[in-house]
């Protein structure tokens, strides 16, 4: 996570493109749409994440042989196993794709859930400032220095039964201060702005402030903190499933990497069965990080390439 | 200077407040009793397990009002004492602690530091050359964007069980048959068995470090002062002296905020190869329902993570002359 | 001698074309001389004096070249321009208050720098030191950090390190812009200071506030658009501009030698246009009371009177025979 920008360059490579969609309006939508199709990053990137997508939604009409059926173990990838089958002879493509649609949804849930507790609390420190920004900026500092996947395993070492849906709530419990920091820092530059100060002048309820004048300048920087939180979640999901941390019934890339090192797959040379999941891991998160790097160059023309 | 540090030494102490709060909570919050738990593994007698159990929730003080338990705890805390393993009973979860923690900082601190300089300056090279930026960029985002435990299975895969060759063993700190000792035998064990989980370490933080820094480069041959040594036609390596030592600032307060991070890469990497680091241990302990185990190690892991990121403020004072200024009143 | 810059054309590259600031450009500053260059915000006078010393990565010379002392300047050859910086041209940026590496002492920074250029900081130490004095600052500023120093301070340092090597050019950007008014008296001052202590032969003064060119300047060029409007002695463009734009500047100045906002500069109804596929003929005809069926072809540059050259049908016809400048 370390690729998420630090304070100060957050601050220092979010202004001109928050100066930019301060300036215009319309234009800027289009402008936006000529440079995103034109960018190659992006594109990879998304393309790469969207095939994945499209696969753990349409991946089970191709799964010849159900999960939990047993055929001759430890056959390697073959026309009828495409990924071979494991120690148990159970089909590794089937557990691929219950295990792809898991991980997607738990990473979804908890990027989703970190980028909007961030979100909240980033536009409400940055913009309140004084002792409310004082008081969240110390809370969020805490669960920064705070070794999230420690703090996971103790709350998940105390619950006796943990699923895909907690499993993303506990995730974006502890990873929401990058959004935040993120955030708050941008909030706190366009803060200083011209326009927000006539509109708080202008009498509007701060609610109001930040949902007209604040959030749809930052919409892009949200996008771009979304992705990266997305990402992080995936990565911080396999590594707790791969504890035996995860959801007690049920599949994902992480417990099929904790189900193959468990059962000797590095001794057996059962390589197909733990290739697959963390391999699907990096592209999707690269994908993603990718996406962020184009989107950034996107919205931010200092960045783009000459 | 002196309100950075100290800003920053309270926010460390609160942080450590609301970690051992949390870790006292949380099993009185779950059900399941630790003291059953213990006992059961005891296997006693029906009629000895009463009166073991009173003798326990007494010992361990559970039957006593919240506050005073959560008194009892923070005296406890403060004399050292975080309580008895479950899972190596009867020992203290201090000396078991003591056991392991060798081993985690023998792999965290040289994966740290040496991902963090090497990572750097590789980054710093790549930005703007756009040989070296086309071959480091990619390889150091998809370094990043992989799991721990896949490319711990992997390393252990391809150099350890054979994929390639069986170069490393496959776990362990050291080998079975040795006894530890000063001699080149057992060193050279601890060294083998050490190299592929360092590895596991140092190759994702690399990546990280190498794009940040990167792009940090970027930024900073970007700025004015950058553009104004140009124009007083400044050779190329002073520009990037000055850009690099720049942008080391950010990287640094980087270092502070992953070191959470990597901690969490050494439970899962220590795991994959059994190497007895206290995540290893952290395993273990929730493997074997050992409460107190698990909260004297979260708690321990806490402190060396204040303890990190308080010296890391100590350099960043140093390094940066911006903080120094501010005592002699400008 | 001096500085002669003849049809320069410079851009920057941009995802939807070249941007033109600078377009076909041409004057010379003689030595001594102090050049003021004018205009609005945007006309292309910061990208005209940065392509003299050192081209942004996304800036291209199209055409034209400069002399500077009779020797070709290479503008475009970043590389071969590194050994005239500093010695033979020097350039006090328009972001003078952030042009120090902010975590370097000031004296460190020079010293370094002119290490790396090959000077001993040893035996330039009592020069710059002297100088530091001369602009009203205390020797130990060298002992500080950028952030210690106010912006005055800045710019001030700023000016010094520029000209320590005695530059044949100075180009000075913007420098009284964000200054107070007594401020930018002093720094005024300084510019004439340095030009009669033979600091500097030639200075480029580069403002949109013609106040503070009335002050130093010994003649006056101005900008629109990218292209060049009128050049003349610095009282004459002052007291009978005769390009419209210059007259609107002017007449929008309520009374020469007070300070003036940029807004007073923009003061003029209309927007200049864009340098982005700009519109042919006269740039200015769209705010030009004057403008009539003529201005729909592009105005030419041309000596009108003996040293006062304009761009505008209006005089078009009382060109002196040779265009020479
Ligand atoms: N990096 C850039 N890319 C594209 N256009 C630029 C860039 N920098 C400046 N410009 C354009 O060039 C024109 C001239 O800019 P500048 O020389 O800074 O004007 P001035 O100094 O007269 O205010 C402006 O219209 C500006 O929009
Ligand atoms: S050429 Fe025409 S439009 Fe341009 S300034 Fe002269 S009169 Fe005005
Ligand atoms: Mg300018």
């Amino acid at each position: 996570m370390t690729v998420l920008k630090t304070d100060e360059a957050a601050e220092k490579a979010g202004a001109p493109d928050a100066a930019v969609s301060a300036g215009s309006g319309k234009p800027r939508r289009f402008e936006f749409l000529y440079f995103a199709l034109r960018n190659k990053k992006l594109l990879l990137g998304l393309s790469v994440v969207v095939l994945f997508v499209l696969f753990a939604v349409f991946g089970p009409l191709f799964v010849q042989h159900p999960m939990l059926n047993y055929y001759i173990p430890f056959r390697p990838p073959s026309s009828s196993f495409w990924f071979g089958t494991n120690y148990f002879g159970q089909d590794v493509f089937s557990e691929f794709v219950s295990g792809l649609r898991e991980s997607l949804l738990v990473g979804l849930l908890g990027g989703c859930g970190a980028t909007v507790i961030g979100m909240t609390l980033g536009f409400v420190s940055g913009y309140k400032g004084g002792l409310i920004d004082e008081a969240l900026n110390v809370l969020c500092n805490i669960f920064l220095t705070m070794p999230v996947l420690v703090l996971l395993i103790l709350v998940a070492g105390f619950l006796h039964h943990t699923s895909g849906l907690i499993e993303g709530i506990l995730i974006a419990c502890t990873t929401w201060t990058w959004s935040m920091r993120a955030i708050r820092a941008q909030t706190f530059s366009l803060v200083s702005r011209d326009f927000v100060g006539l509109a708080r002048l202008s009498g509007e309820k701060s609610r109001q402030i930040i949902m007209r004048e604040i959030a749809p300048n930052m919409s892009s920087y949200l996008l771009l903190v979304f992705i990266l939180s997305f990402g992080g979640a995936i990565l911080t999901a396999a590594s707790l499933d791969y504890l035996g941390l995860g959801p007690t019934n049920g599949m994902s890339l992480g417990i099929m990497m904790q189900q193959a090192s468990d059962w000797n797959s590095l001794q057996l040379h059962l390589w197909w069965w733990f290739v697959p999941p963390g391999a699907a891991i990096t592209c999707i998160v690269g994908g993603l990080y990718l996406a962020n790097v184009g989107l950034d160059e996107v919205f931010n023309p200092k960045l783009r390439e000459l | 200077m002196r309100r950075y540090l100290v800003r920053k030494l309270i926010i460390y102490i609160l942080t450590f407040f609301v970690a051992a709060t949390i870790d006292w909570i949380l099993p009185r919050l779950v059900s399941g009793n630790p003291i059953s738990i213990l006992l059961s593994k005891m296997s006693l007698q029906p009629g000895t397990y009463n009166a073991t159990y009173k003798l326990y929730m007494n010992a361990f003080g559970f039957n006593r009002p919240w506050w005073k338990q959560y008194l009892t705890f923070w005296t406890a805390l403060f004399h050292g004492n975080l309580g008895i393993s479950i899972y190596q009973f009867p020992k203290p979860v201090t000396s078991v602690i003591a056991d392991y923690v060798l081993f985690t900082l023998a792999l965290l601190i040289p994966a740290i530091l040496l991902a963090y300089f090497a990572g750097n300056r590789v980054g710093a090279m790549a930005a703007r050359r756009k040989l070296l930026d086309n071959s480091v960029l990619p390889v150091s985002y998809l370094l990043t964007a992989t799991a721990y435990p896949w490319l711990a299975l992997l390393l252990a895969f391809l150099f350890a069980a054979g994929g390639i060759g069986h170069f490393f063993p496959i776990s362990g700190g050291f080998s079975y048959g040795l006894l530890p000792s000063w001699n080149w035998t057992f060193i050279w064990s601890l060294v083998t068995h050490w190299f592929l989980p360092f590895l596991t370490l140092f190759l994702v933080a690399f990546g990280g470090w190498a794009i940040g820094m990167r792009n940090l480069i970027i930024y900073e041959l970007e700025s004015d002062y950058t553009h104004y040594l140009e124009a007083l036609g400044a050779p190329t390596r002073l520009v990037r002296r000055y850009a690099y030592r720049n942008a080391v600032l950010p990287q640094l307060t980087g270092l502070a905020l992953s070191l959470g991070m990597v901690v969490g890469g050494a439970v899962v990497t220590e795991v994959t190869f059994a190497y007895p680091g206290l995540g290893y241990l952290v395993f273990q302990a929730v493997g074997n329902n050992d409460y107190f185990l698990l909260q004297g190690i979260f708690l321990f892991i806490i402190a060396g993570v204040l303890i990190a990121n308080f010296v890391i403020d100590i350099v960043y004072v140093i390094v940066d002359p911006r903080t120094r200024v501010g005592i002699s009143g400008a | 001698m001096g500085l002669t810059v003849d049809h320069l054309q410079v851009c920057y590259r941009t995802l939807r074309g070249d941007v033109k600031a600078v377009d076909d450009v041409t004057f010379s500053i003689e030595d001594r001389e102090i050049m003021g260059l004018a205009g609005e915000s945007g006309c292309g006078k910061s990208t005209l004096g940065n392509s003299l010393v050192r081209m942004d990565v996304r800036m291209r010379q199209l055409g034209g070249h400069v002399e500077l002392d009779g020797k070709e300047l290479p503008i475009s050859d970043s590389r071969a321009m590194r050994d005239f910086r500093f010695k033979e041209i020097s350039i006090v940026p328009q972001y003078a208050m952030s042009a120090l590496n902010p975590t370097r002492r000031v004296g460190r920074m020079v010293a370094e720098l002119l290490k790396a250029r090959g000077f001993d900081y040893k035996s330039a130490l009592p020069e710059l030191e002297r100088r530091v004095k001369l602009v009203g600052l205390d020797a130990d500023i060298l002992k500080r950090y950028p952030i210690e120093l106010s912006g005055g301070m800045k710019q001030r340092v700023v000016m010094v390190i520029s000209t320590l090597l005695n530059p044949s050019l100075l180009i000075a950007d913007e420098i009284t812009s964000a200054l107070d008014v007594s401020t930018q008296r002093a720094v005024g001052e300084m510019l004439l200071e340095f030009r009669d202590r033979n600091f500097v032969k030639t200075t480029m003064v580069i403002t949109h506030d013609l106040s503070i060119l009335a002050q130093v300047a010994d003649t006056i060029l101005v900008m629109y658009a990218g292209k060049l409007a009128e050049k003349a002695k610095a009282d004459v463009v002052i007291n009978n501009p005769l390009h419209p734009y210059t007259q609107l500047l002017i007449s929008s100045l309520p009374d020469v030698g007070i300070r003036h906002d940029e807004h007073t500069l923009v003061g003029i109804p209309g927007r200049p246009p864009p340098l982005l596929n700009p519109p042919v003929g006269c740039r200015f005809r769209d705010r030009c009371p004057f403008a009539f069926d003529r201005c729909t072809d592009e105005p030419p540059f041309v000596e009108v009177k003996p040293g006062h050259s304009v761009a505008c049908w209006l005089h078009a016809d009382g060109a002196l025979p040779s265009g020479g400048v």
